[in-house]
């Protein structure tokens, strides 16, 4: 083995490293929803790429509002699936689509695009 | 003290700038007299506001809001789910028409590019050309069709590495970039290859082609997914846009549709649709419900009959009063069962779901592993190129579209042709599991017989005028209000007999009716009445009214003026097409199972009529679900087919319950399937449409995964050292185009779907 060999090794090595913890292990940012005066539990939620924030808290019992902001006109993201919630919804680009409903049990719920790629859950305590 | 209840309503707030604006916009909301709560979110710019109407309106809401300091957007009347739709889709025809725009560009340079790169095969017209100019002009072509054509899969795949998501745009833009990237570098450096032995090869062509053909998958597979879901569209275009509403002083003015309010009188004339739900007033006529329940026969419809939003008004003019508007009409329920159930995951999407998580960021571990071995493995002059063309080949081949369409396509169509043929399927779940079904459990009252008495024998005795009797029973049972009455004047009426004026009715209770009917004395009744009032039946009609008996049927005898002169037998009569859709669940090896609360014998005679072998008789409501059980106990997976509230336990119990009959809300509930019109034929058509459906998936599925799983291995150049094959990335592109458009056209065969 050349030096070459070796050096395209290590680093191929690293990257299929860097890619399996980026992907799978890095931790993620949760966040929480805000109850506001209404008893409702409002998240801003953008699209783009992803969902940001992708992971959510929320109380049980309490209805949610989930406002996604589309920020981008790719054709991965138009679609919204909650299918524990039996909702999909189209996401127009560039606007704000509300999605409201009521978790009745704990656990977690994930959020989808159409086809299952962009993934975001929601977490009912 | 106020008694009046709080009303909620939204409103849109403009000129906020920050999260403080939000805040102090809620601030003087929630101050302003009259408002319970209010909530500002400042994302989706709105405002959600509950209020006390004697104390607060929309306009003292908006005043607050103007006082401080920002502004209210007036929302356009409550804008309708058809409009909703329309701009989502005038928004999608855009992007379309955009897309299209960047595949075409992309096709019109890829068409120069190739035959350019492919000058380097002729070495006579080589030594001609200079190779560096050559290598600029083809990266000068390439430029317009990365930067314009496959801009979004760069942008895409960015973004989704920011949110560690990664999807197919990623792995395009990881393959065309890096086939780029090398080509980029051996064009403006080709003296670092040359001095290391390497021939500066440039892959524009690659690059090029790989997104040409991509984005024509990605034209065929937006033109096939509107396909899919034109159902709710097909279904909310049915919408009536105006309806004709009738004002106190009889003036009839066209109003939008939006503008319509309960306890509005509308009219409806031949030819025009129904605009919303309500009870007919005056006027008969018959209605095509086709577009609601899938029966293709026009309903006769009489003062008191309710009629449906949508459905298309035949021959009379009527009149009827609105009793649903907006959210709550049948077609909106419809719409928003079918959308429900398309936003439903079903069990056989689980793996795809778990291989799709994980699937781009282990294919391009596995596309990094690929470049380091055969960087390793192959001849020192050719194994920068081979590992990168096998890397670029494993991303662009490993696409996961196919998979993430699978299930859901043909879930989207067969729920709308469901809708289409009046059976509405509530998830994914119940389409699956209604393919499964080997058993089902019919209850017998209401759907496989009508449900209500219906005379089914009248006799009179010799030299009795027939049709002159029976106008003269059904002027008496007109005055009754006894279920069996009904029946009996249903009979008089479809023979189309003139009503007779009664006078003295009395109701003789447990016993029958009598009245005087132009001077007779007519009583109508059971054996207890004949036998009280002392009459005899001639031989014959007794010998008649015993064979009625002996056929489980309720008999009613006819006297006059204290002479015993017919009978007549009533029963809940089998619907005509229920023998003929049991054969039909029969020969698809399904077991029919009846149940019923009648004796024996009555279970026996329609079990069969319809050519049913397993019955239950005798079964109180409260023990149906139970039989339910007991079938499962047997190994068997039961579809419980049922109409009444009492039902709705069993429906609930069974692995998947079929509601006959939109009418009552709770079966619906409790049933995974509901069958808007009310016959067997309904079941007939879920359970195809399901297994249909689920053949479909299934092959769907399998087009997906074998695609992935041998599509990679070749592409990694697995093959090489047995057979010397290398899969092209232009293959590979085309191929992985194709996949999920032959997915696609797969779920729409699904659209050819005819109820037998």
């Amino acid at each position: 083995m050349d030096t070459t060999e070796i050096l395209v090794t290590l680093g191929g090595l690293g990257l299929a490293a860097y890619v399996i913890w980026y992907f799978f292990f890095s931790t993620r940012h949760i966040t929480t929803a805000v109850s506001g005066s209404g008893g409702i539990q409002a998240v801003a939620i953008t699209v783009k790429g992803g969902y940001s924030p992708d992971v959510i808290e929320v109380e049980w019992g309490q209805p949610v509002q989930l406002s996604f902001y589309r920020a981008e006109d790719n054709s991965c993201s138009e679609e919204l699936l909650i299918p524990d919630f039996s909702i999909r919804r189209e996401l127009p680009a560039f606007q704000t689509t509300l999605v409201e409903l009521l978790p009745q049990q704990a656990g977690r719920f994930e959020f989808t695009c159409g086809m299952g790629m962009l993934r975001g859950s929601l977490v009912v305590k | 003290m106020n008694t009046s209840a709080p009303e909620t309503t939204t409103l849109d707030i403009e000129g906020m700038t920050c999260a403080s604006c939000a805040a102090f916009v809620e601030k003087s909301l929630t101050r302003t007299p009259g408002v319970q709560s209010a909530l500002v979110n400042y994302a989706t710019e709105k405002a959600t506001v509950q209020y006390l109407p004697d104390q607060a309106s929309p306009n003292t809401l908006k005043e607050a809001v103007v006082k401080a300091g920002y502004g209210v957007t007036e929302r356009a009347p409550d804008t309708s789910a058809a409009d909703r739709q329309a701009a989502i889709d005038k928004q999608k025809a855009q992007a379309y028409q955009q897309l299209k725009r960047r595949f075409w560009v992309a096709v019109g340079l890829s068409v120069v590019i190739m035959p350019l790169s492919m000058l380097m095969l002729w070495p006579a017209l080589m030594q001609r050309i200079n190779m560096q100019t050559l290598n600029y002009l083809l990266l000068l072509l390439t430029l317009p069709v990365l930067l314009y054509s496959g801009r979004e899969f760069y942008a895409s795949a960015w973004n989704g590495f920011r949110h560690r998501a990664a999807n197919m745009d990623t792995l395009i833009a990881v393959g065309t970039g890096a086939a780029f990237l090398y080509s980029l570098a051996a064009t403006v450096a080709p003296g670092w290859f040359t001095n290391r032995g390497l021939m500066p090869e440039v892959y524009y062509d690659t690059t090029a082609t790989i997104i040409a053909l991509i984005l024509l998958g990605k034209v065929l597979e937006q033109r096939a997914k509107t396909q899919t879901s034109a159902a709710i569209k097909t279904l909310l275009g049915l919408q009536a846009k105006t309806a004709r509403v009738v004002r106190p002083g009889g003036q009839e003015i066209d109003v939008p549709i939006e503008q319509v309010q309960l306890h509005d009188v509308i009219v409806v004339r031949p030819g025009e649709k129904v605009a919303t739900d309500g009870v007919l007033l005056e006027g008969t006529s018959a209605v095509d419900e086709a577009m609601l329940t899938g029966e293709s026969l026009p309903v006769e419809k009489q003062p008191g009959d309710p009629v449906f939003g949508a459905t298309l008004n035949k021959t009379g003019s009527f009149r009827f009063r609105v009793t649903k508007v907006g959210a709550d009409t049948m077609l909106a329920q419809i719409v928003k069962l079918v959308e429900d159930a398309q936003g439903s995951r079903a069990p056989i999407q689980r793996l795809a779901d778990k291989v799709s998580a994980i699937f781009v960021p282990t294919v391009i571990v596995i596309a990094i592993l690929t470049f380091v071995l055969w960087f390793d493995l192959a001849p020192v002059e050719s194994r920068l190129p081979l590992a990168l063309v096998n890397f670029v080949a494993v991303l662009i081949i490993a696409c996961p579209c196919a998979l993430g369409l699978a299930t859901p396509t043909a879930i989207m169509v067969s729920t709308g042709k469901g809708a289409e043929h009046g059976v509405l399927i509530r998830s994914a779940e119940a389409l699956e599991k209604a393919y499964q079904v080997n058993t089902v459990l019919l209850d017998k009252t209401g759907t496989i017989t009508r449900g209500e008495p219906a005379v089914t024998d009248f006799a009179a005795a010799p030299g009795q005028d027939a049709a002159r009797l029976l106008q003269l029973v059904a002027a008496v049972e007109r005055q009754s209000e006894h279920p069996l009455a009904a029946a009996v004047v249903r009979y008089a009426d479809a023979q189309h007999y003139t009503a007779l004026p009664a006078t003295d009715f009395r109701a003789v209770a447990g016993h029958g009716a009598a009245a005087t009917v132009e001077g007779q004395t007519v009583l109508i009744g059971n054996r207890r009445l004949l036998t009280a009032e002392a009459i005899a039946l001639t031989p014959e009609l007794e010998t008649h009214a015993q064979q009625l008996l002996s056929q489980a049927k309720t008999v009613l005898y006819v006297a006059i003026d204290g002479q015993g002169v017919g009978v007549l037998a009533v029963a809940d009569t089998v619907r005509d097409t229920s023998a003929a859709a049991i054969r039909q669940l029969q020969q698809q090896g399904i077991e029919v199972v009846m149940m019923t609360g009648d004796n024996p014998q009555t279970a026996a005679a329609v079990a069969g009529q319809v050519g049913i072998t397993r019955y239950f008789a005798e079964v109180l409501p409260q023990d149906k679900a139970s039989k339910v059980l007991e079938l499962q106990a047997e190994g068997r997976t039961v579809a419980m087919v049922g109409d009444g509230i009492n039902d709705a336990p069993a429906l609930a119990l069974a692995d998947i319950g079929l509601a006959i009959g939109a009418g009552t809300d709770v079966a619906m509930e409790a049933a995974g399937i509901t069958l808007m019109r009310s016959d067997l034929q309904g079941v007939v058509t879920a359970i195809a449409l399901s297994r249909q459906t689920i053949r479909v998936i299934r092959q769907n599925l399998f087009f997906a995964f074998i695609y992935n799983t041998l599509g990679i291995p070749v592409a990694a150049g697995l093959l090489y050292p047995v057979f010397g094959w290398l899969l092209s990335p232009m293959l590979a592109a085309g191929a992985m185009a194709l996949s999920s458009v032959s997915v696609l056209t797969n779920s729409l065969r699904l659209r050819g779907f005819t109820a037998r």
